[in-house]
């Protein structure tokens, strides 16, 4: 039986199988999966016997815990929690500099444009496109002209969401890329908005992803300042005399204080107008006179154009806004993040998105406190939530959101074997509603279950799992898609399985697993079982 | 409705119907009781002006050198159809919504719309299936189909089981009661057997997500029993459906089971560039929709039809003049169209005025004359007996219209 078991997990790194190889290799899964299907209705001492090598078996809270921290476990992180145990496993979580992506990944990212781009020569190259596109007489031309503008921005968002969703499978620094993709969401933007399709890329690389484990403050600031934002919520065009409200309301809606903060329509209104003159310039700067000229900030395509912000004296959440021009901005923006209300908000955000729906108050309070106590250190707030008793209560309850729940299966199907084609990741994701960047409306996507609960939703997850299973999924093909690779199923009764998913299947899983009549049925059931929907 | 009702319990009434009475039980049951709409949303905005015709304006063959269609000829058996002195149908439409105007099923609503003037498609659609008075900031947690559902559903009686047939749950179903959604687009053999489905219900018994997880492989079945029939009709008579039309027919044994509320959606009108007359672009898709919509009739069956309304719609009408390319660009008013057994059709309903360059709203397209808040407001209310408390819950600031066409 332990050779039987054995001898696809030696195969399994196989790429690619001539043709008789892989009928004797599918026939030996079958014969595994019918011995692990047995295994599992066999006792403990049985089943850890077959599963190499052996005491390989993690404590069910420590797996739960794990599928928490990350989007699902894989074997290099297995093999690294197994080493350092929790609290040191966190720490090395925690600290931002985690271990660098494996080479094949990280090499795939490098050839992307998106890893190259130089923002303002692109904004600026885009500008000129438009008007040299306005000019055209209208005709083929002119039509194929705007085909390649948006075959282009296509191109760079798409680059945007496959680096997004490649680093979710595959960065050992898991926690890290559970906050870029929290804060990605929580600073919501859209790609289809504007000109946004050229810069979520660069949104996510220079405003979110060093700010994910920092102080909450500077990620505010990162997003303030970045054109993403001032675009998608419109504050490049607030001006003093022309007021747009939109951004204002949603920094301290959304993004810092939540609704019913206790903050007052005219707080909104005072906050547009510090945010007036905070914008986007991607060609030359304006003729300033003298004291204004000084004021003037340019850093890449951000811009605070003085000449349009309005200068009179400020009352904003009952106190007096120091500073002047860019300085203003800032000086409320740290006013509005040391409010209380800042703390509770950011705290419940995040324990609905790790913990529960509905967390528990003492567990946000505690958050809460740390994030006071630390001014926003968002590392420290999230040591108070992974170490703390209420999270362990809560686990094994959590219906995974489309996200965690795709990328999960596959880090447990593919383990830390790289995909080279990440289409079929984008179009699930969007079949499920939860694709990066595609969220039309600045609240982001829900944290809570119920909206990803539906029926039709739950037969998707369910369809979602049967092309995984068959191996059916395209993941392996060329990134063009020129070259279909057929990869086989997955083999999914690994050591990992053995070690993290087998142990604590619950009974009626067992009886849908033993009644599977194929190896990739069986992967089917697995991938839709509770026991890898929830977490 | 929602101290009531919660989203979860709802769910569970809904999926404990589905329980106990199976597949095929669920498919030919006697229908639940109650009228049936479906909301159409043409995403684009169509150009209206080149499906109902306006052929008595010198004018509209002034502003479309190229692409007008050609004045109804009453001997010809093709070409567009006069429906009155003033409106024919473009021949795309000739056989399909020709035939359903002929039988009084179908009545045409121009000079329809939103008060909306972004002319932005993402703007527009989003107001018009939020619904909410205009100036105001949108809520994107309540559309006005959402609103629907809740103003019907009373008491302990659920409300009519709403669908939408899309991937996504569509804005205009936002609220606090759950909607499954499915697209039907896709053909394909269905993903999951009978046996396959009950293993996979299987291990969420006694678990929080019993009930979703039931429905949805339901809903799946229900589809692939759907699809079996469609290939029955085929062979049978040979016709290859596809597109709209193969949704119709799925959306119709659907919605002549369970579901009463439904939403669909239909792409590719955002005719800018070599929009066609008689033929092209917009003829192939208005065909398609003609007879998706013909066909959603006659699947439903004479007597069910009766008990149905379809309000086609999209979030603006075209400029009334061509463009440079052949095309026409975003506009204003545009027509809705109300379709069923029961309607009381043969004729275009709703505000008029004579079409003339005077006319034009700015100089380039369609006025609005009938709000469309109004115009579904007054057709809920008289479907459902909505009182006025409802009908401002549903559209709230709004006065329904009396069009008279249910």
């Amino acid at each position: 039986m332990t050779s039987s078991l054995g001898s696809p997990i030696r195969t399994r790194h196989r790429r690619v199988a001539s043709e008789p190889l892989r009928a004797v290799l599918g026939l030996l899964m079958l014969g595994a999966l019918t011995l692990a299907v047995a295994a599992c209705s066999a006792p403990r001492a049985r089943t850890a016997a077959a599963a190499p090598p052996p005491g390989a078996q993690l404590d069910r809270a420590d797996v739960l815990w794990l599928d928490r921290v990350g989007f699902g476990i894989d074997t290099p992180e297995l093999t690294r929690f197994e080493r350092l145990g929790r609290a040191r496993f966190l720490a090395e979580q925690l600290r931002s500099s985690a271990a660098a992506l494996p080479a094949p990944i990280a090499a795939q990212i490098q050839s992307l444009a998106i890893s190259h781009l130089n923002l303002p020569a692109t904004l600026a190259d885009l500008e000129r496109e438009r008007r040299a596109i306005r000019f055209m007489a209208s005709g083929v031309e002119r039509q194929q002209a705007r085909q390649e503008l948006n075959r282009q921005g296509n191109e760079l968002a798409y680059q945007a969401m496959r680096r997004e969703l490649l680093r979710a499978v595959y960065s050992p620094a898991q926690l890290k890329e559970q906050m870029v993709w929290f804060w990605l969401n929580h600073f919501s933007v859209h790609q289809y908005k504007g000109d946004l399709r050229w810069l979520v890329a660069d949104y996510e690389e220079r405003a979110i992803r060093p700010n994910a484990l920092g102080h909450f403050r500077d990620l505010v600031l990162a997003t303030l300042e970045h054109p993403a934002m001032l675009e998608y919520l419109d504050n490049r065009h607030n001006a003093l005399g022309h007021v747009n409200e939109n951004y204002a309301r949603e920094l301290m809606e959304l993004h810092t204080l939540g609704v019913g903060a206790g903050y007052t329509q005219e707080d909104v209104e005072v906050l547009a107008r510090v945010l007036t003159g905070v914008g986007i310039n991607a060609g030359p700067a304006p003729r300033l006179r003298g004291e204004l000229r000084a004021l003037y900030v340019r850093r890449g395509v951000f811009e605070f154009n003085p000449a349009r912000h309005d200068f009179s004296p400020k009352i904003l959440l009952g106190a007096r806004v120091q500073g002047r021009g860019l300085a203003e901005v800032e000086n409320a923006v740290t006013l509005i993040v040391r409010e209380p209300a800042c703390a509770q908000f950011i705290s419940r955000e995040l324990a609905t998105y790790f913990v529960a729906d509905d967390p528990p108050p003492a567990l946000v309070a505690a958050m809460a406190r740390t994030f006071e106590e630390t001014d926003g250190d968002i590392a420290a707030v999230l040591r108070t939530l992974f170490l703390s008793r209420e999270l362990d209560t809560a686990l094994g309850g959590k219906l995974k959101d489309p996200m965690r729940y795709v990328i999960s299966a596959v880090r447990l199907a593919y383990d830390d074997r790289p995909i080279s084609n990440a289409r079929p990741l984008i179009g699930w994701l969007r079949a499920l509603g939860e694709a990066p960047f595609d969220r039309q409306t600045p609240d982001g996507y829900p944290l809570t279950e119920s909206s990803w609960s539906s029926p039709g939703q739950m037969s998707r997850r369910f369809e979602i799992a049967r092309a995984i299973g068959r191996g059916n999924d395209h993941l392996f093909d060329s990134e063009d898609q020129t070259i279909p690779r057929t990869a086989g199923f997955p083999q999914l009764s690994s050591r990992l399985y053995f070690a993290t998913v087998e142990p604590y299947l619950a009974p009626r899983t067992r009886a849908t697993l033993g009644q599977a009549e194929s190896a990739p049925e069986w992967n089917t059931f697995l991938l839709a079982s509770p026991e890898l929907n929830y977490e | 409705m929602s101290e009531t009702i919660t989203r979860r319990r709802l769910l569970t009434l809904a999926a404990s119907s589905l329980a106990t009475c199976g597949v095929a039980g669920r498919l030919y049951a006697a229908p639940a009781q109650g009228p049936r709409f479906l909301l159409v949303f043409l995403r684009g905005g169509y150009d209206a002006t080149n499906a109902l015709v306006p052929f008595s304006s010198s004018f509209y063959y002034e502003a479309r050198p190229h692409i007008a269609i050609a004045r109804p000829d009453p001997a010809a058996v093709s070409g567009a159809l006069a429906l009155d002195a003033d409106w024919a149908l473009a021949p795309a439409l000739r056989d399909t919504l020709g035939a359903l105007y002929a039988r009084g099923e179908v009545a045409f609503v121009p000079f329809a719309g939103t008060d909306d003037l972004s002319r932005s498609h993402f703007e527009t659609q989003d107001s018009i299936e939020l619904g909410q008075p205009s100036g105001t900031a949108h809520d994107y947690r309540s559309g006005f189909l959402g609103r629907l559902v809740s103003a019907l559903a009373s008491g302990q009686s659920p409300p009519p089981p709403p669908i939408a047939f899309t991937d996504a749950l569509p804005l205009a179903f936002e609220g606090p009661i759950e909607v499954p959604n499915l697209s039907l687009r896709d053909g394909g053999a269905p993903p999951f057997d009978a046996r396959e489905s009950q293993l996979l219900a299987a291990m969420y018994a006694g678990r929080p997500l019993e009930s979703a997880v039931a429905s949805g492989l339901e809903l799946r079945q229900q589809v692939a029993a759907a699809m079996a029939a469609e290939m029955r009709a085929a062979s049978r008579n040979a016709i290859n459906t596809k597109g709209f039309e193969l949704q119709a027919e799925r959306m119709a044994r659907l919605m002549s089971g369970t579901y009463r509320i439904g939403f669909v959606d239909v792409g590719g009108w955002d005719t800018h560039v070599n929009e066609g007359a008689q033929e092209g672009a917009l003829a192939a898709n208005l065909s398609g929709l003609g007879r998706g919509l013909t066909t959603f009739a006659s699947a439903l069956g004479s007597e069910e039809w009766r008990n149905t309304v379809v309000v086609v719609l999209s979030e603006f009408g075209r400029t009334f003049r061509e463009n440079g390319d052949r095309g026409t660009d975003h506009g204003h008013g545009t027509v809705y169209w109300v379709l069923g057994g029961a309607v009381r059709g043969g004729r275009i309903a709703g505000e008029q005025v004579r079409v003339a360059r005077a006319t034009l709203f700015q100089d380039r397209d369609w006025p609005v004359l009938n709000d469309y808040r109004g115009l579904l407001g007054g057709l809920f209310r008289a479907l459902w007996g909505l009182s006025s408390a409802r009908c401002q819950q549903v559209f709230p600031q709004t006065t329904p219209l009396d069009l008279g066409l249910v």
